[in-house]
């Protein structure tokens, strides 16, 4: 468990600090802003208390809201991602997956249940993210435009990612 | 009560859920005031010191643009100090003038974090509180106007970047001086909105658009960009300018920082005008 631990605070730094300082400053066309972070969300244990799971939610997403000059944003975005994930992880996976306290990584939810989880997640939480930025329905089109495009962008580095780590 | 409790206790989940929201919400909406809530931006410490040692890595990369744009704006300097000397040649009498003191002075400064990609980008430099940077102060590059100073901490500062929608800079078509409002357009890090334009304006494709130093952030004359196109929307009376920025924001790297020494004057002065 405390090398767990030891796992995990890693995991959030470098993806902190993967998010801030690359994935921010890819600039394509302004359509396309891929946000990996939520891996850290996707990669909790199942058996976590919801009480962790909503704060470390929030506590990541004000670090990315720190650096990136957008209070809140990402913070709401992610909680909302941490509330729904419970919900998400009973519609992909199994009662006794869930209930074992699986780490629901590809391996452990094998492959089409995983590729399911983190679609869901990364539509849910970008979907916030982006209206929230635009704050308006002004922009309607535009917004759906990038929603989509960072979506897509999210989920192939998400499991791309998730390829090279357990390709063994 | 008792049973209260036990209700909250029974659905902490969904309160605290609850709860974290209205804290994200209530940081978004604050979002919207110019000065934006002291802690959650860039321009504390830690977050200033890691953005500036990774640009110093960074930089590496970009030596020789760098060196190639100071060496420009070096030899556009000579040949105005050449001009300068000149006048003076011809009219020694042209003393300097101890009661018009320049009223605009520039500190240079290096940016160490910026945007291009949000509807509301945000830029970080080098310099603080104790490098006399204060908030309002505008920020140019050798090729133009970069944005307006809203944060500072002793040792770094943020501010709004142009390619920000909430910025507005009183922009003129340099060569009749009609006057009117720049604004991004949200769409492309290299153009920008100039508003206000009456159409009964003749304006060309490739017409200098400059601060019009309406304000006291900007002084007069500094480069915004150039007209790409512009239309009449019917039913108004403005023309829609599209200008194309001078300054290129996915490259910035140095920039100098505005201080008007006589901002304050005028701003107590312009807030009398509002009393009345």
């Amino acid at each position: 468990m405390i090398k767990d631990l030891g796992k995990y605070v890693i995991m959030f730094f470098v993806l902190v600090l993967v998010q801030v300082l690359i994935l921010n400053n890819i600039q394509f066309s302004g359509l396309v802003n891929p946000y990996i972070y939520i891996l850290f969300i996707l990669l909790l244990p199942f058996t976590i208390p919801g009480y962790f799971l909503l704060g470390i939610s929030f506590i990541l997403g004000i670090t990315i809201d720190i650096f990136g000059n957008t209070p809140g944003i990402h913070a709401g975005a992610t909680v909302l991602l941490g509330f729904l994930r419970p919900g998400i992880a009973q519609l992909v996976s199994s009662r006794e997956l869930i209930e074992k306290g699986t780490t629901p990584n590809m391996t452990q939810l094998g492959f089409a249940s995983f590729i399911k989880y983190t679609v869901i997640s990364v539509l849910i939480h970008h979907l916030f993210l982006f209206f929230a930025e635009a704050f308006s329905f002004a922009d309607f089109f535009e917004t759906l435009l990038r929603w989509i495009l960072s979506s897509v962008f999210s989920i192939i580095i998400i499991l791309g990612s998730q390829f090279i780590v357990f390709k063994n | 009560m008792r049973s209260l409790f036990r209700f909250l206790l029974r659905n902490y989940f969904v309160m605290m859920f609850l709860v974290l929201e209205a804290i994200s919400f209530s940081l978004i909406v604050s979002l919207n005031n110019y000065q934006r809530v002291a802690f959650v931006n860039s321009s504390n410490d830690i977050v200033g010191t890691l953005y500036e040692r990774f640009s110093h890595f960074d930089d590496y990369f970009s030596l020789s643009r760098t060196n190639a744009r100071l060496a420009a704006e070096n030899a556009s300097l000579h040949k105005q100090l050449e001009f300068r000397i000149r006048n003076q040649e011809k009219y020694p009498i042209n003393r300097p003038d101890t009661v018009d003191a320049p009223a605009y002075y520039f500190a240079s400064a290096k940016v160490i974090s910026n945007s291009v990609n949000k509807q509301f980008n945000y830029i970080s430099l080098n310099k603080g509180s104790r490098q006399g940077i204060r908030p309002d102060m505008g920020v140019i590059s050798a090729d133009g106007v970069v944005g307006v100073i809203t944060n500072v901490s002793p040792n770094y500062s943020t501010g709004l970047s142009l390619l920000n929608k909430r910025l507005s800079i009183p922009a003129k078509i340099n060569k009749n001086n009609y006057f009117g409002a720049l604004v991004w357009d949200g769409e492309h890090a290299n153009t920008a909105d100039l508003k206000e334009i009456p159409f009964h304006i003749i304006v060309n494709i490739g017409d200098t658009v400059v601060t019009s130093g309406y304000s006291s952030i900007f002084p007069e004359g500094i480069m915004i960009g150039t007209i790409k196109n512009f239309d009449v929307e019917s039913g108004t009376n403005f023309y829609n300018i599209k200008v194309e920025l001078s300054t290129n924001f996915r490259t910035l790297k140095y920039v100098e920082v505005v201080k008007n020494t006589k901002q304050d004057e005028l701003k107590r002065l312009e807030s009398n005008n509002v009393g009345e």
